[in-house]
Order: structure tokens, then sequence, then C-alpha cells
């Protein structure tokens, strides 16, 4: 299974490594290398290749490549999906996946690290269990281990990797007993250059934050479960039930988590909150081109349209962008060639508008294609879906807990061509 | 979460603690002196008695090795801490001693005996630490110690230090391959544990250390399918895949017939079904087809249970489930896995790459699939290229006769895309597309003969390589292509065209005889600007129009080749002389001259394009070797089927004879008799509650006082009564038809009224209730003696006389009247093993009785007897795990049963009229057992009452694809009427419509869930000869009871 593992930063330092079986030498990353070089741009490394004695299997998370060593015939996504596992805790245990979070953490990482495999097979990924293990860095531990010296690894054996639902704590108690459920939907479209619809799903999540003590076994039920076409879920949810009912029967797991995640039937039509007039024009044998984009709110259902940023990739060729803006800034990366149009709130009655002259590199020929515009939205109080809570109960336990549900709506792989 | 703040804090704090001294500090690791000293300063503080000093040289130590550097002369210092009091202290000396215990084997040795204390401990999470840290240490000097500690450890009390030990013989065995077959002994015995904990553990340690073992899974089996949605994840994806390579040893191809069928109702039969529908309805079908096969219910067992899994957060998961489908699921099921495959293409970028690379090789095989997904994998300008190209691949794949126009819309929008290899890719694609689908080959070739006029060279050469392909399939067709092609030369600049297009007219010259000698001429006046490519092409050119049409040639070709002669390139110069050589005769020019024309123009084959994923599936799906397209090491390679299914008894646990029918007449005897004398006893005060009449009117084979197994039923009677009520009409109505038949339209509102359970029937059932019962016992006692005197049929008897009937066989005729009545069926099935059940025993049988909480059910008579020393409480059906659409209604929970007692309820299932299994738990106070109820198709229907005409009407409604004919011979034995409809009604919940002819038998009947007519026609011809034809909407159903009736009049 995995053999070894090299944090990588964009750089090409490898800052971090844990061999699970035998030491494998730093110079297989060689091979990484070579291939990262070949690709040219990160995202286009292959997350598999091979090298004469091993493979190597990398993903690209927060500007770190963890990159690891296989020498024998495994699923190339249980490694990705372990990689991303990893990736995961070192996010939930130090607030961000960073270089220098994991430097500054090197030792809790590699006791993490050291407990999630066990002879390159994994052992322990519940981020619960490995909280039990390794105490995450928080502010009154640091300040009482500089003092008493002792460290983040627990004192007490953790008896949650012998439970039958190793998600959850076995004594948790809060004073305030919350449950809360966000229900996230992104629209994922491609809308065509007239402006109709090429493509368009949502797909949802439930993330749930849930401080409950004690042992609560939860029922969440919705109005109108039909919607959902296709769901993932949470190991903790009992499938059966869901089966015959359509309910979410769960205990959960202590703190924050992803419940589900689903898509919305492809029968339905999505319902696309915005809309976009667009001009963008180069002129033959010249070295300037028109760019002219306004962006409307559409069937919002009453609810205002925010967060709104408008990224486009320009062609090689544009130099730069002399625009004016109704609204909102605007920002353009010569390096990048990515213009970005920060709007915040569309209001109807006036629609934010961006126009002015792109200025070409001038010799080069005319760019044969519009660049697209993607998208970002946000609606505050609305499943786009029409999904809706219906009722959570809890059994198990006396108390009654403060529950609460909040719906979002997100713009996720919005493009429109042009 | 609290931890974000807190991390800036502990950052200072753990930088303020180890950093300074080492790390970061560019100058400490390149100069040795400064680092040796450091480790002096690190000795002391472990040898130091206080605690605090030693945690903290070890976070530095680990620091270090986490960065690479080498630690390894602190070996001795570090090794003595390892029996410290300070847990925190003893974790850190052990992730030092796993890292450079290799490296320092004797030194190691001094930590093995706190090792070997810590296996011994009372707490369980200790005894598993000092196991993994121990096995983790590769020594081979250890390795007797280890296997001693393994062993031991296999048969610890805690499911958790078995699932330790579980991990560490992979370990073990990587070490010392000597050990295998005693590691194999270990793996054999934790093979058989039955916690969710060690099973995904041990079978990963399988994996590594025997692969080829498959007969230690035999017994495991059916284990590991139930606990398989209980492991924790990554244990699933080992598992799943193992039993996939199992599963291809053990059973028969689920499509071996369906490979024997045309590619075309193939294919429209599977776009049908796509989706939902899928499960009940094409797996009959295919049931069908093969004659000899009927899945494995084993098979089917780790179909059903992995089914659930497609829906796992781990990608990993629903991947191993998505290519268990592919490789072992009958065609029509396999269509579930897409839409769980196109769930993942939202996840991160790598996954998206691994799944689109198994979709590619998925959608060429079966396309269908995919289909209602084509827009998943739409393109969108921010996906990186290699993504891009593999969604392209897909998208190729996809496309047919009705999508391509869709198809190539969305590829004119990436032929602009600005990143060009993907351009590239998109136009090699559209070649693909146009080779495919003959319907669009010209709009493609005209898309790219546009695209020559593109600016950038890559464009244009590859379109140009593409319309070549294009055009060597059919060259004649596209004459008017290569003259404009031929004119372009003008235009185009881009080298690498130009020499493409010159090769083009050269080849076809003899289609564009006119404009190819002039497209030489003008090529021969630019030849000295020209690139060398473009030279060689134009030399190529001029040597073939000089053999097919040296006429007007003759003198350009002179002059290229004498300008070719001068040229400062030594390959132009060099080529040119050489096809002087060739194509002008002159005395010297050998006997090769004679065969320029061959050599210059033979046929060339056209270049197939085609996947690069094709026939990639001979590898495992998901798996690295897939990814690859190359064995990599440690590839277990994917078994074929087998022709002959291996022996299926070896996954029984316990008994042998498990598998049913073996023995069936014997048991049915040894069975039954219990199961009378039982129900007579427990029958007494809950009949009395019903009508006097009830149990004469509802069995004609049976007298009133008979006991019969309705007692549980009676809850319900109340409700049903109605029902009974018309059962009685049936029996009032057989003494009509005699008179009536033929006169359809009294019969036929009779039959109305009978089907729509009208209770309009009702008010005359009570004068009826005294014939009836005085009716049934003259019935029965002609029926015996009719019997007695078939020799060989004493067992049949008997079940005729003790058992209870419900066979509504109205309008027979006089001939057949008194045989159907009393002609039973009730073939008894096992459900539950007296060894399986641990002492308790189920069996059910179907009996052929009106449902009455929900018509749309069939009632299932199943049958407790408890062989147990101790009363068994509580039986109850829990967590039916149903196909949708299928429903159940459970009977009353028992509450107890005494040993050695038997009781028999009743419960409803709707299965939807398809003839799979119904799966429920049956519970016990102290057990669980999965158990499962599969109909024959026989019995998923009602008898239907109704005349000769109507029969023939609705006959004449039902025919093209709703029916299905076989001819089949009778045997001698089965020449009599009586046999036939028995054979028949035994084969079928069916009943007899009278028919004039004598040589034709009608049966009619109704499915339970959807109330589909079913009309059975078996007709005798000369010989022995008979046609058995079926009218019936459900045509699945249709075919199933073909199959079943043909063999029960064949037997």
């Amino acid at each position: 299974m995995i053999h070894s593992l090299f944090l990588i930063n964009c750089s090409g330092d490898i800052f971090l490594e844990k061999h699970w079986k035998s030491v494998v030498s730093q110079s297989v990353c060689d091979y990484f290398f070579e291939a990262q070089e070949k690709a040219a741009d990160v995202e286009n490394v292959p997350p598999v290749i091979s090298t004469p004695h091993h493979y190597l299997i990398s993903i690209y998370r927060e500007k770190i490549f963890f990159v690891s060593v296989i020498q024998t015939e495994v699923p190339p996504l249980f490694v990705i999906e372990f990689l991303h596992r990893v990736a995961d805790t070192f996010q939930d245990y130090f607030g961000e996946c960073s270089e220098t979070a994991i430097k500054d953490n090197v030792v809790i990482v590699y006791e993490l690290l050291e407990e999630m495999l066990d002879n390159g097979f994994p052992l322990a990924t519940e981020s619960n269990i490995l909280k039990e293990l390794i105490k995450p860095p928080t502010i009154l531990r640091s300040v009482v281990n500089s003092i008493t010296g002792s460290s983040n690894m627990g004192e007490t054996l953790p008896t949650g990797q012998l439970s039958n639902i190793p998600w959850r704590k076995a004594v948790v108690k809060y004073t305030n007993n919350e449950a809360y459920f966000d229900v996230i939907e992104e629209i994922d479209a491609i809308i065509d250059k007239s402006g109709s619809t090429v493509f368009a799903e949502i797909q949802g999540v439930i993330d749930s934050c849930i401080k409950l003590s004690g042992m609560p076994d939860l029922s969440l039920s919705f109005m109108n479960p039909r919607l959902l076409d296709d769901v993932s879920f949470h190991p903790c949810i009992r499938f059966k039930r869901w089966e015959s009912e359509r309910v979410l029967s769960f205990i959960p797991p202590d703190g924050n988590f992803r419940l589900i995640s689903y898509r919305v039937s492809s029968q339905n039509l999505v319902a696309i909150p915005v809309y976009v007039k667009h001009i963008i024009s180069f002129k033959e044998n010249s070295s300037s081109g028109r760019f002219d984009v306004t962006i409307g709110p559409k069937q919002n259902m009453g609810k205002t349209v925010e967060g709104v940023i408008v990224t486009v990739h320009m062609p090689k060729a544009v130099l730069n962008m002399n625009l004016t803006s109704t609204q909102g800034s605007y920002t353009f990366d010569p390096v990048l060639k990515v213009l970005t149009w920060d709007i915040g709130k569309i209001s109807p009655q006036k629609l934010p508008n961006l126009k002015g002259i792109v200025n070409l590199q001038s010799g080069a020929p005319k760019p044969e294609e519009n660049p697209s515009l993607n998208i970002q939205f946000k609606i505050q109080q609305l499943a786009i879906s029409g999904l809706k809570v219906n009722r959570l109960d809890m059994f198990g336990e006396k108390y009654k807990p403060f529950k609460g549900v909040k719906y979002i709506t997100k713009a996720g792989k919005f493009q429109v061509r042009t | 979460m609290s931890a974000s703040p807190a991390y800036s804090e502990e950052k200072g704090g753990s930088s303020s603690l180890g950093e300074p001294e080492y790390g970061h500090d560019p100058a400490s690791g390149g100069i040795f002196s400064s680092d040796y000293k450091r480790h002096d300063d690190l000795k002391e503080m472990l040898d130091s008695n206080k605690d605090s000093l030693k945690l903290e040289a070890m976070k530095r130590i680990v620091a270090m090795i986490a960065r690479g550097k080498n630690a390894s002369d602190l070996f001795p210092a570090v090794v003595k801490n390892v029996a410290c009091k300070n847990i925190e202290v003893k974790k850190l000396v052990y992730v030092y001693l796993v890292r450079y215990a290799e490296e320092q084997q004797d030194l190691a040795l001094l930590s093995i005996s706190t090792f070997q204390r810590g296996l011994k401990d009372p707490n369980q999470l200790i005894r598993a630490s000092a196991l993994r840290v121990l096995s983790s240490i590769r020594v081979p000097i250890i390795v007797p110690i280890m296997m001693l500690a393994i062993k031991e450890a296999a048969s610890d009390m805690s499911p958790y230090v078995r699932k330790t030990a579980a991990h560490a013989i992979p370990k073990l065995y990587s070490l010392d391959s000597d050990q295998k077959d005693q590691l194999i002994e270990v793996i054999e015995k934790l093979l058989a544990d039955k916690t969710t904990l060690v099973a995904g553990s041990v079978v990963m340690a399988f994996e590594e250390v025997c692969p080829e073992r498959i007969d230690l899974i035999h017994k495991n089996y059916r284990k590991l399918c139930n606990l398989l949605i209980d492991v924790e994840e990554w244990g699933q994806v080992v598992i799943i895949n193992m039993l996939t390579r199992y599963a291809r040893t053990q059973f028969l191809s689920p499509n071996q017939n369906e490979s024997l069928l045309e590619e075309n109702p193939e294919k429209a039969f599977y776009g049908s079904d796509e989706e939902d529908s899928k499960d009940d309805k094409p797996d009959a079908a295919s049931l069908v087809k093969r004659k000899p096969y009927v899945m494995d219910p084993d098979h089917r067992l780790l179909l059903r249970n992995t089914k659930p899994l497609l829906q796992s957060r781990n990608a990993a998961v629903v991947m191993a489930v998505a290519q268990l489908y592919f490789h072992l699921a009958p065609k029509a099921e396999v269509g579930v896995i897409a839409k769980a495959l196109v769930r993942l293409l939202r996840s991160h970028s790598e996954v998206q790459w691994v799944v689109l690379q198994n979709v590619a090789t998925m959608s060429i095989k079966r396309r269908g699939m995919f289909e209602p997904y084509l827009k998943s994998f739409y393109i969108r300008s921010t996906d990186p290229t290699q993504i891009k190209i593999l969604k392209l691949e897909v998208l190729t794949n996809l496309a047919n006769e009705t999508n391509i126009s869709t198809i190539l819309r969305e590829f004119q929008t990436y032929i602009r895309s600005m990143d060009k290899d993907f351009v590239a890719a998109t136009i090699q694609a559209i070649g693909r597309c146009a080779t495919n689908i003959g319907k669009v080959r010209d709009t493609c070739l005209n898309g790219l003969v546009q695209l020559l006029s593109n600016r950038d060279e890559l464009v244009v050469a590859e379109s140009v390589v593409v319309i070549k392909k294009l055009l060597q399939m059919q060259p004649s067709q596209h004459s008017e292509i290569i003259k404009h092609m031929a004119k372009l030369t003008d235009n185009i600049q881009v080298p690498m065209a130009r020499a493409s297009i010159l090769w083009l007219i050269g080849e076809y010259c003899e289609h564009v005889p006119k404009i190819a000698p002039d497209v030489l001429r003008k090529m021969s006046k630019s030849f000295t600007g020209e690139e060398d490519i473009v030279k060689l092409q134009v030399i190529n050119l001029a040597a073939k129009l000089y053999l097919t049409n040296s006429k007007q040639s003759k003198l350009l070709t002179q002059y290229v080749l004498n300008l070719a002669k001068y040229d400062q390139n030594y390959d132009i110069r060099d080529r040119a002389r050489f096809i002087r050589q060739l194509i002008v005769p002159t005395e010297k020019s050998g006997a090769l001259n004679k065969y320029a024309k061959k050599l210059f123009l033979a046929q060339k084959p056209a270049p197939i394009l085609e996947s690069s994923f094709k026939d990639r599936d001979h590898f495992q799906l998901g798996s690295l070797s897939h990814l690859l397209n190359a064995k990599a090491v440690g590839y277990q390679e994917l078994p074929d089927w087998p022709d002959e299914a291996p022996d299926p008894s070896v996954r029984n646990v316990e008994v042998p004879e498990w598998t049913k029918c073996t023995s069936r007449e014997k048991r049915k005897e040894k069975v039954e008799k219990p199961f009378y004398s039982d129900s007579e006893g427990e029958s007494g005060p809950t009949e009395s509650a019903d009508s006097g009449a009830g149990p004469g009117r509802l069995c004609a084979g049976q007298q009133g006082g008979t006991a019969q197994p309705w007692q549980s039923f009676h809850g319900w009677r109340a409700a049903g009564s109605c029902e009974e009520e018309e059962q009685e009409q049936v029996k009032k109505g057989k003494k009509k038809p005699p008179q009536d038949e033929g006169k359809g339209g009294s019969e036929s509102s009779w039959e109305e009224g009978s089907v729509s359970e009208s209770s309009s029937s009702e008010s005359d059932s009570g004068s009826e209730a005294e014939e009836s019962q005085s009716e049934p016992e003259s019935k029965r006692r002609t029926t015996v003696r009719g019997r007695a005197g078939q020799p060989g049929r004493g067992l049949l008897d008997q079940l005729i006389t003790s058992q209870p009937q419900h066979v509504p066989t109205a309008f027979l005729p006089p001939s057949a009247q008194m045989l159907s009545p009393v002609f039973s069926t009730m073939k008894t099935y096992e459900l539950l093993h007296r060894m399986a059940g641990e002492g308790l025993s189920v069996e059910y049988y179907f009996n052929r009785q009106p449902f009455p909480p929900d018509p749309h059910m069939v009632a299932v008579q199943i049958q407790f007897s408890n062989n147990t020393e101790s009363e068994v409480k509580n039986l109850r059906v829990s967590e039916p795990k149903l196909v949708s659409g299928m429903r159940i209604q459970e009977f009353q929970e028992i509450e107890s049963l005494a040993p050695g007692d038997t009781a028999s309820v009743i419960m409803g299932i709707d299965f939807c009229d398809s003839t799979q299994a119904a799966n429920f738990q049956l519970c016990t106070h102290s057990r669980q057992f999965y158990v499962s109820i599969q109909p024959p198709v026989g019995e998923l229907m009602a008898p239907v009452f109704m005349s000769e005409n109507e029969f023939k009407k609705e006959q004449s409604k039902l025919t093209g694809m709703s029916e299905i004919t076989e001819k089949l011979t009778l045997l001698d034995k089965c020449q009599s009427d009586h046999t036939i409809v028995q054979r028949v009604t035994a084969a079928a919940n069916v009943s007899r419509v009278p028919c004039g002819a004598d040589n034709e038998y009608r049966f009619a009947a109704k499915t339970v869930t959807s109330g589909s007519l079913i009309l059975i026609t078996l007709e005798q011809k000369e010989a022995a000869r008979a046609h058995l034809t079926v009218n019936s909407e459900k045509m699945v159903i249709g075919t199933m009871l073909v199959q079943d009736i043909s063999q029960a009049l064949a037997q």
C-alpha cells in the first residue's frame, strides 16, 4: 500500500517526509519534478506517475504537493482519497493546510501520519478518534505545554477506536446543546453565447455543526425528499432508514462534519438567478478591443444576489485593460491575464456594468476566442432547488437542543461562454 | 473551530521551543561540527531525569526525522528511554525506533523485551500498540518472536488486538517470506472472525500474503458480504476488490447468453430501461434468456450488498463498487453505477482524472450507461487540460446518431479554445466521430476543411492530418474536397499542412486529373522557396503524376527533379536522384522501373481512428494497472468467468445440503407433518372466532374439521371475509358452467364481480354455505379414488389429502372438474436451515391465497420450528432490504416459541411482478438472520375466471410482442389431461379456462401487483408435440413462464 509520503512546496522543496515501511530515498521525487516541469502548469501534473521501481501518486492542495510512493498495485483512488483525508485532517487541526502551519506543527503532523497509516494501510482516519489520540493545538494547551513541558499527545487511551460508532467520542458534554445545519446549494452551469443554458444542475451539501451532549440519536426529515436524486452519506447515516422512509437518521459525530452531499435530479429545470449581457470583441489588424459586460438579477425569488465576482481569463495577447465600472472594483493581472471584477450586491434598479478598451500586444494576431466569464455569487436564505428541512427529532437524550437550519445558494462552476 | 486562533499562538509557542536551534536555520544542516554538537546536547537531555527535558529532546528528534535529516547517531540514547514511564515520551521513542531500528539492528534488540511485556498488558490498547511497534521493527532476528506474538494476538479477546494482528501479518511477510505457511494459518483463523473491525484488515493481509488462496474465502464469503456495509471504508475497498476476483472464479457469467444475441436488439433493450426500472425487469429478462443459467444466490448477494455503498462519501469505495458491477453484474444492472460515477466528477481534480479514465473505458463497452449524463462531461474553459482531454474522450465514445449534432455543436465551441493542445485533441475527436458515424462524415469534413484556414499551425496540421485520414476512407466521393484543398495551397503557409495537401493530391490524382498537374505547375514555380518537407512532397507529387499522366506532366517533373538536384538539402537531392532512376525509363534502369507504378500508387490502408481506451477493460477497472495500461507490480489478474460453475456448496457454512431442491421431497414430508399436527392444536380458539363455514369453503380438498394453516391469518379475516365469500361463489359457479359454457355474456358479468371483489355476490353466500360444505367432501372422495388409480403418486396423494387448498377452478369442463380442485403445488422452500439458524428452522411456501390486507401482495406462508433446547422469543421481521417498489407486510411478532414447537404465520410481499428476491432479517430476541424469499414466476399471479370467448377476445389484444410461443414435445406420461392440467397449475397459479377443442388447454391469471392478464394456451399436436403460447403484456413474466411450464411438462 502506501510506502512513503513527501510534502513538496511550490518551489520544489521537500519539507516533510514520512515512511511507513523501509525508507525510500528523496531522490524518487526527481521523477515527480520532471513530470511537473513537463506539465508546465500545476494543474496538469498527472496524479499518477510511473517510475522504474515505484509509482508516485500525488495530489495538489493549498499549494502543497502530497506525493506518495507506492510499490505495488493499489487502487489509485484509494491513495488519492487518503491523501485528501490527510489534508483535511491538517485543515481540521491547524485551521489551514499550509506549508507554514505544517512546519510549525511538525511533531503533531508526524504523529498524525503515524496514527493514520499502519504499514501503509489506513488505521484511524476519523477526526474524532485522532483528536482523542493527539490533541489539536489550542491556546490554553500551548501555554500549559510551554510551562509544564507536556505535549499534545493524548494522556488517556483512546477508546473511540474500539467503539461501534467510531466517528463519535465516548464522553461529550456541552452546557449549551446546539445542532446547526447549513444547506448549501451550488449551481453548476454553462451558459452559451446567446444566453441559453447549455447545462445546469444543482449540487448541494448539508454541513452540520453538532454540539450535543451524550449519545443523541437524530433524525432529520425533509418536506420534499424526492428532490434528492443522488445522495452520498457520511458513514453515520443509517442507509436503510433513508431507503425506506427518506429520513436521515444518525448518531452524529461531534463537531463539524458534512452530513450528506446530493445532486438534484436533472429533470428539474434549474432557475438561473443572474443574466449577463456582454460584448467582447477584438478588431482585426488593430491593437485594441471592446469589452462591455452587464450583469443583472433574474428569478431570484425576492432575494438579493450578493457577493458577485466576475473572473475572466483574457487571451494571452491582451496587454492591459482600461475599464470603468458603475459598481464595484476591478483588477487586471497582466501576468496571468486575469480580470477580476468584484461587484458585491446587485440591485435591480441599477445594473452593474463594466466597460472599456482592451489593449492588445501590437502585431499579435487577433484572439480567436472570446474568453468565458466565470461568475460567483451568493444568495442567502434560499435553497434554489426548493429543498426544505421539515423537522429534526432527537432521541436518546433528555435535554432540549437548540436547532437551526440555514439555507444558502452559491454559484458553483458557473461559466458564461462569450 | 477553536483551532484557528490557537494556531497562531501555537506557532509562536512551538517555535520558541524548538525552532531556533535547527531546522529553518540555513547554516545548521551544513556544518557537521555544529550538528554533532547539538546532538550532544540532545543526548544530555535524554539522559536527564526530567521527563519534560526528555520530551523536549524527543520532539526535536522527531522533527528532524520528519524533515529527512539523519538522527541515527542518537539511537543508543533514545532506545534507553523505551521503558520511560511518561506515555508521551514513550510514544515518540516508538516513532524513532520504527524509523531507525532497521539501521541499528543490534541496539534495537534492547527494546524488544519492553514490547514483549506490553503484549501481556491487561489493557487491550497497550497490547495492540506493543504489537504494532514490535511488528514494525524490521529486524529479521525477531521474526520468531513476531510470529509468536501474532499468533497469540490473533486469538486475543479484543477485536482491536486481532485487527492489529492482521496488520502485522504483511509486515512479517515482507520481512521473511518463508513464514508464509504459518501466516496463512493465522489469516485463515482471522478470516473466520465475525467482527467488522477485523474484516477489512485481514482481507488486506490476505491480499498481500496469499491472494491466490481463493479457497480460504469460500467459508467466509457470505459473512464478508453481509458485514461489508459496516466495515470501515478503507477495508470496504479491499474487500470489494478481492470479492470481485473471487466472484469471477466461482460464478457463471451473467451475460453469457446475451453475447450470442445480435447487437441491435441488445442495445435497444438496454437503452429502454436505463435508470431505475432496471432492477427488476431486465434482470428477469436476462434470467429467461439463459436457459440453464440462474444467478447463483451468492452472486446476487454480493451485488445486492455492495449496491448501497455506491452512496459512500469515499470515492475509492464508490469506484470499487462501480468496478464490481462492471465486471460482475448482468449487463442490464450495470447502469446504476453511472450516477454515482458522475457524482465523483464534482470531486477534487485528481479524483476526476482517475474516474474519467475509468469512465472512458466503460463508455466504450457500455455506451448506453452514460448517455443520460452526456452533459456532465461538457468541458469548461477552466478545467485543467488533462481533464479536458479525458472528457473529450468520453464525449467521443458516447457519440451516436442521435446525439451527434449536440456533441458537434459543443465541439465547435471547443475548437475556438485558447488551449491549443485541447483544440488539437478536439480535432482528433471530430475525426473519430466522423469515422464512427457515417451520417455526419460530410459535416465533419466540411468543418475540418474550414479549420484549414486557422492561423494556428497546430490546428491546421491536426486538421489536415485528420482530413487526410477521413479522405483515405472513401476518396472517390470527395474529389470536391480534394479540389478545395488544392485551392488552399495558395493561402496556407503552414508547411506541414501544405505537405499533407500535396500528398493527398498525389495519392488521389486520378480523382482530380485536371487540377493535379496545375498544382504541380504552381508548386514547381515556388519550389525553391518552400520548406523541406514541402519540397519532398512536391517531388512525390511529381513522381506520381509522371506515372499516371506523363503526357501533361513529363516536363514539369523533369523540371522539379532538376531543381531538386541542386537543392541545398541532401535529403532532397537524394530523393530526386532516387526517383529519377526509378520512374524515368533509361537503358540502365533495372527491373524496378516496371514496378514503379506499383511502388508509388499502391493501395494504402486507411488509418483506423480508435480510442486509446479500447480493450483496457481486461485490467480490473479502478486499478493502478488499468490507469497505466500496464501491469503493475503485484497486480492480480482478473480471471475469466469459468465455463462450469465450481461447486457452490463450498460456501455453505455448516450444512452441505443447504442448497435447495436436493432432497426436497423427503424434507417436505418430514416437515409438513409436525406443521399440521401443531397447527391443529393452536387453531382451536381462534378458529371459533371465524365463521364455521370458513375452512370448508376455503379448501376444496378439506373438510370442516381438518386443520389448516390459517390461524395467524385470523386477524385479517374479518376484513377479508368478502373474498372468501367470493371463493364460495366460485364453487357455486362450478355447478352452473357446464350448462352455461359458451355463453360468454352471462359468465363475463360474473367474472367481473369476482375480479373486482365486489360485494354484490356476498348476499347469497349464506345460502350457499351449506351446499359448498357438502360438496367438497364428495369431491374429495372422488379425487382420492381417481388418484389412487395412478401408480407412483403416493406422496402427492398424501399431500393432497392433508394440505389446504385454494385452487379456484371454476368453469372446468366435466372431464377436469374433479381433478383440479384437489391439485396441490405446495412446494416448500427453505428460508433458514436448522444449522444456520442455530436450531431455528424456517420454511415457507406460497399458499396461493389472496392476501386480504393488500390485494397486490403475494401471500407467503412461513413456518417456524424451534429445534433448540430453549424458548425462542420475539420472532419478527426487521429491516427489509427491498428493491424499489417492493413492499412487505410483516407478520405479527411471535412472542415466544417453545422448544420443539412450530408456528406458522402468513406475510404478504408485493414483488412488483418481478422475480427479485425480497430480503429481510428474521430477528429473534437474541439473534438476527439474513433471509430472502425469491418467488418462482408462477407465484406472481392469481387465477382469473373467464369464458372461452372472453379468453379469445383478450388473447387477440395480446399478440405480437406480447405473445411468446414455444414448441415442445410431451412425454408419454405427460399425455393425459389430468397430468397436463396438474403440471401447469403446479408451475403457476392459474385457473383453467373452458375450451371447446379437446386438444387444447387454456389457463388464465392476472399478475398480483399490476393485474396484467396472463393467458396460457397449450395446444396438443400430433405425435406428442405441442405448442405452448403465453400472452401477456408483461413480456418478461411471459417468457419466464413459458420456460417454467415447459420445464414442468418435460419432467
